[in-house]
């Protein structure tokens, strides 16, 4: 039997880090670990303190508590702070903070000032080359689009081949359709590079479309560190259900340890643990909300079941509908569009779910529907 | 009464000594000024307190009284210090001129102090922490990203600090200094004809000053596009 291939080395080691404004504790006790080449992400709404612990493995913040390392060295503790011109880290900003007076290939060198005048020469050509701007070298930042500009920043980050890049929100300034795009791009020359990343967003689908790893955050906390497809579906609490995708929480009966009984029908698969918070076991009777995924309402005419149309969002490909059950609790269905009903008709629907995501039961019914 | 304005090209050579003079103040007192006054924003900007306090009380003095004052004030002032450092045995003969030139970079200095200062406030914090990320110093900071921004955006104030500096030097007249306006009122009073000098000298100023503020205008509105 053959060793398996040696991890590669952690890069950034945040260990239980606290961070604070006068006495306002604005992140807690938050750690998380990236090896090289992986991008992970801090994903949160606004006020999380996710862009504080950006700064804060930066440099421009000194920490109350805890640790960060970088390639194993403390860089920032209570009592020591690396200043961020000695950390070896690229910095990509909300609004590309660019420097206006100096041309695109003049911003690209500025971190490179260390560099013999020719090895200079090519690292700005290599790198303005690499995020597709070799045309406008010679340009100024006013010149350029949103989406160039943010090109030149990645490419000033990028040339000094920093041990860690950081990303602050980086696309909120363009408009969506750009962001996506240069969502993938901007993934791909961070793995091209092998360059360990940190991004910190608001938007999910900006963090889902770069990142490895992704923590959510929530009060100076990470509440779930993981992959995009286990933050989708398997979310470990209420808030990251709610906060990641749409759903809604329907009651539900436990029936045996595989098996839940809601208003649609009867749901198998393994039922994670987090039942077991509201019940002693998660044996026959349990009450738990179970988490309903739009694409887990499948709309068929022959199902004996029906659902009237309350709300119908058409996006293209798909419609999104609110439907009414008997009960009168409200479920999302993602339908393909040519399946086109009006509000009031009642269709037939069926239940098509691989896996169970419960939670213990909301203390009162407004809580129960999550994330219109 | 009878206009003479013949006197003017008649002592157009020595209206040019003291022309040139003006010119020669203005251009020391501005570019001295604005390289002090740069200083001194950086020290009021510093963290360090002492240096900002100190910095903020000499701008604040500076600005507190009337620029006559601080001529007069320096005139007998300054001899005085250089006769303190050197140790010479009595105060030396610096002369009108030369006093001038340090009084006015001096108070210069604390105007141009407050013209930096906003240019510098107005860089985005972001420039500084992008230098920093990309691992430059404090002053590799501010001399590569921040003074050329600041120094560009704040041109067409400066320059408009720089008029009125123009017209400020006259005040050096009150040292018997001679200046444009010096030269022209000593050949006025030699001559009888004060009205005719004093009215070719304004009309210089007007010209000069007219024309550089049109010319401060235009560069605005470039600077304002390129920004």
């Amino acid at each position: 039997m053959s060793a398996s291939p040696p991890l590669p080395e952690t890069i950034l080691d945040v260990r239980d880090v606290s961070v604070a404004y006068g006495g306002h504790a604005v992140v807690r006790g938050l750690s998380f670990a990236l090896r090289r080449g992986a991008i992970g992400c801090l994903l949160g709404p606004s006020g999380c303190g996710k862009t504080t612990v950006l700064r804060a493995i930066a440099g421009f913040e000194p920490v109350r508590s805890g640790e960060v390392r970088l390639k194993g060295e403390v860089v920032s503790a209570p009592a020591r702070l690396v200043p961020p011109e000695k950390r070896r880290i690229g910095m990509v900003f909300q609004d590309y903070a660019l420097f206006p007076h100096l041309t695109v290939a003049e911003n690209v060198a500025f971190g490179l000032r260390g560099l013999a005048r020719r090895e200079r020469d090519a690292r700005v050509a290599e790198f303005v080359e690499s995020v597709g701007l070799a045309g406008h070298a010679h340009k100024y930042p006013h010149e350029l689009s949103g989406g160039q500009q943010q090109r030149v920043a990645l490419a000033r980050a990028l040339a000094p081949q920093p041990d860690l890049l950081l990303l602050d929100e980086p696309f909120s300034n363009l408009d969506i359709d750009l962001r996506e795009r240069l969502g993938q791009d901007v993934r791909e020359v961070i793995k091209r590079t092998d360059t360990t990343a940190v991004l910190v967003t608001h938007d999910q689908h900006e963090a889902f479309a770069i990142a490895d790893e992704i923590g959510i955050m929530q009060d100076g906390r990470i509440e779930q560190w993981d992959t995009p497809y286990n933050l989708y579906h398997r979310p470990a609490t209420r808030f990251i259900a709610d906060f990641v995708g749409q759903g809604v929480l329907v009651p539900g009966a436990v029936l045996n340890g595989r098996e839940v009984e809601i208003e649609l029908g009867t749901l198998t698969g393994d039922i994670p643990r987090m039942c077991e918070i509201g019940c002693d076991r998660c044996g026959r009777g349990c009450q738990v909300d179970v988490l309903l995924r739009p694409d887990d309402i499948i709309h068929d005419d022959a199902s004996a079941l029906k659902a009237e149309v309350v709300r119908k969002a058409f996006r293209g490909a798909d419609i999104l509908y609110t439907l009414r059950l008997a009960s009168g609790r409200e479920v999302l269905a993602l339908v393909p569009s040519h399946h086109n009903h009006a509000i009031g008709e009642r269709i037939g629907i069926r239940l098509e779910a691989d896996h169970i995501v419960a939670f213990p039961p909301a203390a009162g019914p407004d809580e129960a529907r999550v994330a219109a | 009464m009878a206009f003479d304005f013949d006197v003017i090209a008649r002592s157009l050579p020595y209206l040019w000594k003291g022309f040139r003079y003006t010119v020669e103040l203005t251009a020391i007192a501005a570019t001295g000024g604005i390289f002090f006054g740069t200083l001194l924003a950086l020290a009021r900007l510093s963290s360090v307190k002492p240096l900002a306090l100190a910095a903020a009380g000499y701008v604040n003095l500076m600005r507190s009284i009337p620029l006559v004052l601080v001529i007069f004030w320096f005139f007998f002032l300054v001899p005085v210090l250089v006769q303190g450092i050197t140790g010479a045995e009595r105060p030396p003969q610096i002369g009108a001129e030369r006093t001038a030139i340090i009084t006015f970079i001096m108070f210069e200095a604390a105007y141009f102090c407050e013209i930096m200062r906003a240019g510098i406030q107005s860089i985005p914090k972001g420039q500084v922490y992008a230098s920093y990320a990309l691992g430059l110093t404090y002053g590799q900071t501010m001399r590569l990203v921040v003074l050329p921004q600041a120094f560009r955006n704040m041109i067409p104030v400066l320059l408009t600090q720089t008029v009125i500096l123009f017209q400020d030097t006259s005040l050096v007249y009150v040292i018997s200094a001679t200046d444009f306006l010096g030269a022209a009122s000593k050949v006025g009073q030699r001559d009888g004809r004060l009205v005719e000098m004093y009215t070719f000298v304004a009309v210089v100023y007007f010209v000069i000053s007219v024309t550089l503020s049109h010319f401060v205008r235009r560069l605005q509105k470039r600077i304002a596009v390129i920004r």
